[in-house]
């Protein structure tokens, strides 16, 4: 059990190659963190650098309060699970696990003890004689987990460890690292590039992009309250509508095309008027509403329940979530013409054009 | 092949039996020598009948002739130099591979560089600094300036470097110190390449030949190829063929083993590795 904090904590590579630009940020004990952003904006490495498998090039990393930027991965007290498992493969699953209790020197029956209560949390009791090369991926996941659960460590670190299962397997690993985590209830970080990992396991996460975290916050608070267009763009499936327009002062929008959106004065706040900004509207705060804005249809996707309907107003394009069921009645085609209509204030929400930071 | 036709496959086995007997009769020749007497060996044309003589001729080699202690270092050269090779070019690989240190890769160039340099090409100067270390007629003469191997090094370089660097920050995170880590995950899984490199080096330091006759001037210092060669008196002395021929046959029996026993490991080391 352990609180694990960022401070100012900065990577440049060789070259003056910044990855990642300054990080600050407590992970309460027993909390479970991702870190969620797009390939390259330095996730892995800022896990990479809490594990100790990368120097930090500035700032400072502190595990229980204690600052771990000089110590090895082994002093560490924390565990890791690869995304391609790393088991090594001439040991069989009991050693796998055991090894690192056997360099630690555990007595004999300690680590038995210890191999065995991870194997029947895991489900791996049967398997505990055989070589990672006669597992499925799953149960190969499982024993990367059983290796890190033994060592009862400060801190978890998941680096991406669903990525390499197929999609049913993912769910389901996922929901057994939620429970895991609720029976163990060791401090966590989990790097993915999964948004909907992201959600599901996250008591709080951390969206970074190009080596800056975004925004830090539950789930719901960076769903509902996103704190930049990249956040809008990046959570949420399929992602925000952002559409630049140009308020005045009385409370009228435009988009660029000289299409005025309807919407009332009163959703509108102060900070917004007259200038330019980026409105967001997320697919599902959008519906067809026959008072509404005019736009085309371009595309319909079925996903089963719902349907995406791509649609364009003017210039921008515009993604609607609907029930299958409305659309049944009506069904639509290409090219035809619906009017759109939004949810109201708190489906609104505001960027600045520049920085794209929220309003 | 796609073609199935009966005269092609009788082809094909006339041709593959030809390349047999071309390989086998030299042997064939050598093993009914050894069976028979000096003079029916001398006598031409010889009889390819073996004769009534194999043990008489054999315990005469190995006992006479000192057969016995020629192949006994012989053995003690080959297994020092394949196991000494292989001991020290793990070493090499691992730290060339897994460690940062300045001139690193100076250091990996100039093994590479040696590649060029066979011992017949630096025999002289290593007679010399053989010579002054006193080292003539030794096992440590006869083997260390042969163990150095480039090829062996390089070979494990490349092994080590398909080995997944997951691997690697799994075990320090797991606590394995850089040894520990090199004996318990990447020795186990070198199995099949050290297998494969030590039936070769056996073979190569079994059939040294130039250079332990350079060092060795003793008789209990000569490794068997050398004897076969001393018992090929030129001049006036009679060569005991039959003998010869039994050594000969003595001589090829280690190397055979090592590559029979060592088969299965041999052919996986070199076609796949586990990972």
């Amino acid at each position: 059990m352990a609180t694990l904090s960022f401070r100012n904590v900065k990577k440049t590579y060789a070259g003056n190659v910044a990855v990642i630009h300054g990080i600050d940020a407590d992970v309460k004990d027993g909390e479970f963190i991702v870190i969620v952003g797009p390939s390259g904006c330095g996730k892995s490495t800022l896990m990479r650098m809490v594990a100790g498998l990368e120097t930090v090039t500035s700032g400072e990393i502190l595990i229980d309060n204690k600052v771990v930027n000089q110590l090895e991965p082994a002093e560490r007290d924390i565990a890791m699970v690869f995304q391609n498992y790393a088991l090594y493969p001439h040991m069989s699953v009991f050693d796998n696990m055991a090894y690192g209790l056997k360099i630690r020197k555990f007595p004999k029956d300690d680590i038995r003890k210890r191999v065995d209560a991870a194997a029947k949390i895991l489900e791996l009791e049967k398997l505990l004689d055989r070589r990672p090369r006669q597992l499925s991926g799953g149960q190969r996941q499982r024993v990367a987990m059983g290796r890190a659960i033994v060592r009862e460590p400060k801190v978890f670190l998941f680096d991406e460890p669903l990525s390499n299962l197929d999609a049913k397997l993912r769910v389901a690993m996922r929901l057994e690292i939620m429970k895991l985590h609720r029976r163990l209830g060791t401090t966590s970080l989990y790097v993915t590039h999964d948004q909907v990992e992201a959600m599901t396991l996250a008591h709080r996460m951390i969206v970074m992009n190009q080596g800056v975290p975004e925004q830090i916050g539950t789930p719901m608070e960076v769903f509902e309250k996103p704190a930049s267009t990249f956040v809008a763009g990046f959570i949420g499936s399929p992602p925000m509508n952002l559409i630049t327009v140009a308020t005045t002062a009385e409370g009228s929008v435009q988009t660029q095309d000289g299409i005025t959106l309807q919407i009332p004065a009163d959703q509108i706040p102060d900070a917004v008027r007259g200038r330019p900004v980026i409105l967001g509207i997320r697919p599902e705060h959008i519906h067809l509403n026959s008072q509404g804005i005019p736009a085309e249809v371009e595309m319909i996707e079925t996903l089963g329940s719902e349907q995406l309907l791509h649609a364009r107003c003017g210039q921008s394009p515009i993604v609607v979530r609907c029930p299958t069921s409305l659309l049944a009645a009506t069904p639509f085609k290409p090219g035809d013409s619906i009017q759109l209509g939004s949810d109201g204030r708190h489906a609104l929400h505001w960027f600045d054009v520049q920085t794209g930071r929220r309003i | 092949m796609v073609e199935r036709r009966p005269w092609l496959d009788i082809l094909a086995h006339i041709i593959l039996l030809c390349g047999v007997a071309l390989v086998a009769f030299p042997l064939y020749v050598t093993f009914v020598a050894s069976t028979q007497t000096a003079q029916e060996v001398a006598a031409a044309p010889m009889s390819l009948l073996p004769g009534p003589h194999f043990v008489e001729n054999y315990m005469r080699a190995l006992t006479n002739a000192g057969v016995g202690s020629m192949l006994y270092v012989s053995l003690i050269m080959a297994l020092a130099i394949s196991l000494g090779k292989i001991a020290i070019s793990l070493l090499s690989a691992f730290a060339v591979v897994y460690f940062r240190f300045p001139g690193r890769m100076f250091f990996f160039w100039m093994i590479f560089v040696t590649l060029m340099l066979p011992v017949e090409v630096r025999i002289a100067p290593t007679y010399k600094v053989v010579a002054d270390l006193g080292l003539l007629n030794s096992y440590a003469g006869l083997t260390l300036p042969l163990i150095a191997s480039a090829t062996a090094t390089f070979l494990f370089r490349q092994f080590f470097l398909t080995v997944p660097d997951d691997l690697v920050e799994a075990a320090r995170i797991d606590g394995a110190s850089p040894l520990r880590f090199f004996r318990d995950v990447l020795l186990p899984l070198s199995r099949t390449s050290i297998a494969a490199l030590f039936v070769i080096q056996f073979i190569y330091g079994w059939n040294q030949y130039l250079w332990p006759l350079l060092i060795t001037t003793q008789e209990d210092m000569y490794p068997v190829v050398i004897g076969i060669k001393r018992m090929i008196s030129g001049g006036d002395s009679v060569t005991e063929w039959n003998i010869t021929m039994a050594t000969a046959l003595l001589a090829m029996i280690p190397p055979v083993l090592v590559v029979i026993l060592m088969q299965k490991w041999f052919v996986k080391g070199l076609v796949d590795t586990e990972k």
